[in-house]
């Protein structure tokens, strides 16, 4: 088992006729992910055809998500429209009473983030995954975003994480262990799914032995995820934080990722998380060395699945 | 990106929000001058994007036109925290009653907006929050709904103004959402809000940030770029699209991703901490996903560029990207670069085609091998930079040292 995404799951690409969303459509049915339709009512009732070594596929371009959900039975979308039209994109979406909208576009104004957001908890159908964030992998059943496939495989290792690039590493570095669920958040100011809501889908899943998740510096969603922890959550939780070195007031690339005054640094992170109980790692290496200590400890390891 | 107080100031007015009568000058000749236009008294305050401005001496006032330039004359050039002050603005002196607090911001914890008021303004607002929580109220704002004159009047009850004053503090509050919203601020803040003798409400002091991600609904914001006030390295890095931002240290360093880029500042700090000078990080460049040999050029001339450099640590791992295409964006760096490339780099590739990357590097080793070192782990690769830096090992003795290990 997973959490939010599994082998069942059926993909529509808001925004697959363009570029980015042909390129990663292709390497999501690539990795044996069901692309099930994209939407383009410009489009609307064309194919798109993806070929690639080992696979061929023509996907239907539906007018509208609401169409993709009714004729193809999408139960997930990921969104690859650029920022200045993702908020409509997600609005449809929402309005469609799509599951999972996996919001891959960065650099979408928190204002639209903020506006979608509280339309979709309004109307309480939809959660949202992202924006600026590289999606969600359950290796070996489904890949909706951006996260390369094939770094690992199957494993009892639940992962959490505002960056996608530190994402990919964890996994490499967990890679003779292998993953139930890769969740990648992003970094932005408003996010749609927390590292709260990923420790409680994780609990619940059984498959998942140990949580991994990784922070940075900024708000104080590690803050409000060691009181959930401490509360809430009875399996291992390992944790890494970037961003020990950050300056106070600089803007490390995410546009959440600033300390502000004495609020949002590494360490009041760090030190949260441990006093919930959590190992906290000072690099990627050392936290994999944490986690795989516990898989070890536990008995467990990929091939016992 | 934030606002210049005059620039908050000018913003403010255009929405129908009461201001003070200011102008600005960059010059004390100029200042006197606005002042005299302006009438005594007048007050002189620095433009600076940072706190604690008054404290500095960088607000003063002054009763005639030789005290304004006498006081225009000490602020202008003076430093508060690192910040050189290049322009004062000048304003009418204010009778002032009462003064409060009011700000607007992205709340990010309960993923909406947040408005915050306070009849003790004038002070350090988080000073007032942490030691008198209940002078500060705090009333949530539905992005979907807005400030209208039901939220107004929540707020100016939560903050217990008296009758007389709500109906202009809700007005005023009000257009300050319309300036909050239409600008695509993440940050309004009025402090002080004062009531004037008269008892008219005028927002004596603003500061706006605005959403860069915002910038393609605002042409007009790109006149706030402040080039004048950027480091010249970052302003270069910005008109090349590469994500840059100076720091104090010396090991230059390159990765991918932002969140990536911060954990391999803090593996090189760690890594330095124990050495001589401490070496550590000159910069954060994130390079983003696809690294062209020509985004990987600018990368590395830019880095090279710093004279505080020492050493350079390169850490990508190939998500999308193969490492193939990164390592020959590296050699192909390195030979646009020629001359210019001096210093050594340590590299380390992992993730899409390491292997593939690996060999580029070494085919090109003949022309690479005096200054380019390749690591198997980021943490390794951290240790030889700092190392570099601060120069215990070359890269020959580091080379040797590794084939050692790995015979």
């Amino acid at each position: 088992m997973t959490i939010l995404l599994d082998s069942n799951s059926k993909i529509v690409v808001q925004g697959l006729t363009g570029s980015e969303g042909h390129k990663h459509g292709q390497l999501m049915l690539a990795s044996g992910s069901r692309v099930v339709a994209g939407t383009n009512p410009r489009k609307a009732g064309q194919t798109s055809e993806f070929s690639w070594a080992g696979g061929h596929a023509l996907v239907p371009i539906r007018a509208t998500v609401a169409e993709a959900m009714e004729k193809d039975g999408a139960d997930v979308s990921v969104i690859f429209v650029p920022a200045v039209a993702t908020k409509a994109a997600v609005m449809e979406a929402i309005d469609a009473g799509m599951p999972l909208i996996v919001v891959i576009t960065e650099g979408v104004p928190v204002h639209d983030t903020a506006e979608f957001y509280a339309y979709a908890r309004n109307k309480g159908t939809s959660r949202i995954l992202g924006p600026n964030c590289p999606g969600i992998q359950s290796p070996g059943e489904s890949n909706a975003g951006i996260i390369p496939a094939g770094i690992t495989g199957p494993g009892p290792v639940g992962l959490v994480s505002k960056s996608g690039t530190l994402t990919y590493q964890m996994m490499f570095e967990l890679r003779e262990i292998g993953i139930s669920t890769a969740v990648g958040i992003g970094g932005d100011p408003i996010i749609g799914t927390t590292h709260v809501d990923a420790l409680a889908a994780f609990e619940e899943d059984p498959d998942t032995k140990v949580i991994v998740m990784i922070g940075e510096i900024g708000g104080d969603a590690e803050e409000r995820a060691a009181a959930y922890i401490k509360d809430h959550v009875t399996k291992p939780v390992v944790a890494y934080v970037a961003g020990f070195t950050a300056p106070v007031g600089k803007t490390m690339g995410h546009a959440g990722a600033i300390v502000s005054g004495s609020a949002g640094t590494a360490q009041a992170k760090k030190e949260a998380l441990e006093a919930a109980g959590v190992k906290v790692g000072t690099t990627p290496s050392t936290t994999a060395d944490l986690a795989r200590g516990i898989v070890a400890e536990l008995g467990l390891d990929r091939w016992d699945r | 990106m934030d606002l210049y107080e005059y620039q908050a100031r000018d913003m403010f007015e255009s929405y129908g929000v009461s201001v003070m009568r200011a102008a600005t000058a960059t010059t004390a000749a100029e200042a006197r001058q606005v002042a005299e236009d302006l009438g005594w008294p007048a007050v002189i305050k620095a433009q600076v994007k940072t706190g604690g401005r008054g404290k500095a001496g960088g607000v003063k006032l002054a009763r005639d036109a030789d005290e304004a330039q006498a006081v225009a004359e000490q602020i202008l050039g003076m430093d508060i925290k690192g910040h050189t002050v290049h322009r004062v603005m000048v304003t009418e002196g204010a009778d002032i009653a009462e003064e409060y607090y009011f700000s607007l911001l992205v709340d990010r914890s309960d993923r909406q907006y947040l408005a915050m008021c306070s009849r003790s303004g004038g002070v350090d607002i988080e000073t007032l929050a942490k030691d008198s929580p209940e002078l500060l109220a705090k009333v949530p704002v539905d992005p979907l709904v807005g400030v209208d004159a039901a939220k107004a009047a929540e707020i100016t009850a939560a903050a217990g103004f008296d009758e007389a004053d709500r109906p202009s503090l809700e007005a005023m509050f009000v257009k300050l959402w319309e300036v909050f919203r239409d600008e695509d601020a993440t940050l309004v803040e009025v402090n002080p809000l004062i009531k004037a003798g008269d008892g008219s409400i005028i927002a004596l002091d603003g500061k706006v940030t605005l959403d860069e991600n915002a910038a393609f609904r605002h042409p007009e914001h790109a006149a706030y770029r402040d080039e004048a006030n950027v480091d010249p390295l970052e302003s270069q890095a910005r008109e090349q699209g590469l994500n840059y931002v100076k720091l104090d240290g010396n090991v230059g360093v390159i990765g991918n991703g932002a969140g990536l880029m911060m954990s391999t500042l803090d593996v090189v700090a760690y890594a330095g901490a124990d050495l001589p000078g401490s070496p550590s990080p000159a910069n954060f460049l994130d390079i983003g996903g696809g690294a062209s040999a020509e985004v990987m050029a600018n990368g590395l001339s830019l880095i090279l560029s710093d004279p505080a450099v020492k050493s350079i640590f390169v850490n990508v791992y190939g998500g999308i990207t193969s490492c193939e295409q990164v390592a020959k964006g590296i050699v192909q760096a390195m030979d646009l670069l020629g001359e210019r490339a001096n210093k050594p780099i340590v590299l380390r590739l992992d993730g899409n085609n390491a292997a593939g990357g690996r060999h580029v590097l070494k085919r090109a080793r003949e022309r690479l091998a005096g200054f380019v070192l390749v690591a198997e782990t980021m943490d390794g690769g951290a240790r030889m930079a700092a190392q570099l830096a601060a120069g215990v090992a070359s890269i020959d003795e580091l080379r040797n040292a590794r084939e050692g290990e790995n015979r």
